[in-house]
């Protein structure tokens, strides 16, 4: 190889390194120094070790939370990915319908999250709102500041109103972007519709679909703020999923070194939970 | 294996088409006879690739029937006419082995695992894939993945034909060669009706005993390859067969003599109607001699391309272009003769029979 090597080139990286320190790296490190002290305000800290890893690691509070976002990831994973790969199935592929839908897909993503928490909150409240309101007078007793499965389904509901277009824009792009030759060739073949799905659209589909799950994944397992509004956690800790304990446990109960251990270990779970997706999927992809 | 009959095939892809201009396909009326091997050519856009579309169904014709031996067609599905066709760019499906690719088009339609079996081993040989077969198709090379698509057209004995929208584009030159010989091969061993279309003159001629050429949306030649060179019917297979095409040279025509300038050209007969004013002649550069007596020409350009040489020169002010054999020489004083067995009169544009004489 004779490519011109010049070490003055490092400079040009030399602002972004800049930017990533101040936006990720120093922050990170302010709760790396946080969750192995202790303060008791004054700007004064005690070493306190690996106690409140050990802490948060040992407590029920923080695995019950875990569990309930895992569950939470997987149920919306489980309902999103399918029905959206089912709504981009359906979708015209040309005429007046394509902007139509595309612009109906994206409404819910441009909402803010707060904004989508409040409309659910109102919208299943069983004084005034329509869901709540109309699902008690037909008999049902449906009522999620109470009952821990019905707020479970709400904030389910919500995230799948909220966040399934996103996976139906990314695979709907996908198959756009199959040739025309290749259903000609399915039909000259002689190939059912499931035989055209299994093998040219879903393969055709698998890159999109990774980062459908990744991005889905990742935003669920973090998710705060719709829940936060519509239950505030509740009924009891029923849907406290581990931000939500989180902020409790750092500006609700002000244990700095407990919320910067939870805040790390939170971190690396993601991270950890992220790569094995990822590796699991790009396995599959790749040729074997 | 089918008679294709096309009944007054018109196809436009709007809708909303009335005038002649706006349809695809003008009007094709023809029959693909049983077991024949025809070759469809013509220019990018001349109409070609939706015919062989509706032919297998892809697309339905505007106005017109298709016949498959007799039978009405045209309302039925590609699966239905049980036809394959090959596309001019690679087909596979990635996530298959190669194996299973070729296997895919016989499991679709229920055929047992033994003869599915058979039939893609002989097929994987044919395409000298034996060593991928259970290698996924993901990672082939572009002709290796277009033998698959060849293969999986080819793989399905029964069909009523097997058509092919110009498959060797992304092949190169000798495997070109191999597999055309053996398509031919297997069309004189199981004599499938094919229909294969091109661009490319050497692959129609080589390939088929028919060739149709295309042109603006219209047939406007069917013919043996020796037709389409000797009595080319429209100017524009003049032009398009052959290297170089026919010269074309404006003249006017009275009884068996056609006066071209101030030069007099005897005809090998007399046409059959003379009333036309736009007439042309036209003759193949093959059929042009130089000598040394004849009619002046200025020689502008001598390109030797190996076999023969092409002589470009001007005949009365117009361009003309004659062949000359390798080992001839130029005349130190060179005039034309045209051979009267390539001497063809058109009649705005399209070719004007002799009433007597040769080719009445």
């Amino acid at each position: 190889m004779d490519k011109t090597w010049n070490n003055r080139a490092w400079f040009m990286v030399l602002p972004v390194l800049v930017l990533v320190a101040f936006s990720a790296v120093i922050p990170l490190m302010t709760v790396v120094n946080y969750s192995v002290q202790d303060t008791f305000g004054n700007n004064e800290f005690f070493w306190a070790g690996s106690e409140w890893f050990q802490e948060m690691l040992t407590s029920s509070r923080f695995w019950e939370a875990f569990w309930r976002n895992i569950a939470f990831s997987g149920i919306i994973l489980a309902i999103e990915i399918p029905l959206g790969i089912f709504v981009a199935l359906n979708m015209p592929k040309s005429g007046w319908g394509v902007p139509v839908c595309l612009v109906l897909m994206a409404l819910p993503l441009l909402i803010p999250w707060n904004v989508v928490g409040t409309i659910w909150q109102v919208f299943g409240r069983i004084d005034i709102g329509l869901l709540g309101y109309v699902l008690n007078a037909m008999g049902f007793d449906y009522n999620y500041v109470n009952d821990p499965l019905d707020a479970w389904a709400t904030v389910i509901i919500m995230d799948v109103w909220h966040w399934t277009s996103l996976v139906v824009l990314l695979c709907y792009a996908g198959l756009v972007s199959i040739p025309d030759a290749y259903y000609q060739a399915a039909k000259i073949d002689g190939a059912s519709r499931w035989a055209v799905f299994r093998y040219i659209q879903l393969p055709k589909m698998n890159r999109v679909l990774l980062i459908a799950v990744l991005l889905r994944f990742m935003d669920s397992f973090m998710i705060y703020t719709e829940p936060f509004v519509v239950t505030g956690g509740g009924p009891g800790n029923s849907t406290t999923f581990l931000s939500i304990d989180l902020v409790k446990m750092a500006i609700g109960q002000f244990d700095l070194g407990p919320a910067a251990a939870m805040s790390i270990i939170y971190f690396l779970i993601i991270l950890l939970l992220s790569w094995v997706f990822y590796t699991i999927m790009t396995n599959y992809d790749a040729d074997k | 294996m089918a008679r294709i009959d096309l009944d007054h095939i018109r196809h436009a892809y709007s809708a909303k088409a009335t005038r002649p201009e706006d349809f695809a396909l003008k009007e094709v009326h023809h029959t693909f006879e049983d077991g024949g091997a025809y070759a469809l050519l013509g220019p990018s856009g001349c109409g070609k690739t939706t015919l062989l579309n509706i032919i297998s169904g892809l697309l339905h014709p505007s106005h017109g029937k298709l016949l498959f031996d007799g039978t009405d067609v045209t309302d039925l599905s590609t699966q239905e006419r049980n036809i394959a066709q090959v596309f001019q760019f690679p087909v596979i499906y990635d996530t298959m082995t190669v194996y299973d690719n070729l296997a895919f088009p016989l499991r679709n339609r229920g055929v047992p695992e033994k003869d599915v079996d058979r039939k893609v081993r002989e097929i994987i040989k044919m395409i000298e894939l034996e060593d991928w077969a259970k290698r996924r198709a993901r990672g082939l090379t572009a002709d290796q993945k277009q033998k698959i698509s060849l293969g999986r057209g080819l793989v399905r004995s029964d069909v009523n034909a097997i058509l092919f929208d110009e498959p060797l584009t992304v092949i190169d030159p000798h495997m070109k060669w191999v597999l055309r010989s053996q398509l031919k091969q297997l069309h004189r061993q199981f004599g499938y009706t094919m229909v294969y279309v091109t661009h490319d003159q050497t692959e129609a001629l080589t390939f088929a005993e028919k060739v149709v050429v295309m042109f603006d949306g219209q047939i406007v030649q069917i013919g043996t390859p020796a037709e389409l060179f000797e009595k080319p019917s429209h100017t524009f297979v003049g032009y398009f067969i052959g290297s170089p095409g026919m010269n074309l040279l404006p003249v006017t025509v009275e009884g068996t003599r056609a006066r071209l300038g101030g030069q007099t050209v005897n005809l090998p007969g007399e046409l059959s109607s003379t009333e036309r004013a736009d007439m042309e002649l036209g003759i193949r550069p093959e059929y042009v001699r130089l000598a040394s007596d004849g009619m002046p020409v200025q020689v502008t350009k001598v390109e030797d391309i190996g076999r023969h040489k092409v002589v470009r020169a001007s005949i009365e002010g117009k361009e003309i272009a004659a062949i000359l054999g390798e080992d001839e020489e130029l005349p130190a004083d060179p005039r034309v003769r045209f051979d009267p067995a390539g001497i063809n009169i058109y009649a705005d544009s399209w070719r004007v029979d002799y009433a007597t004489g040769r080719g009445a």
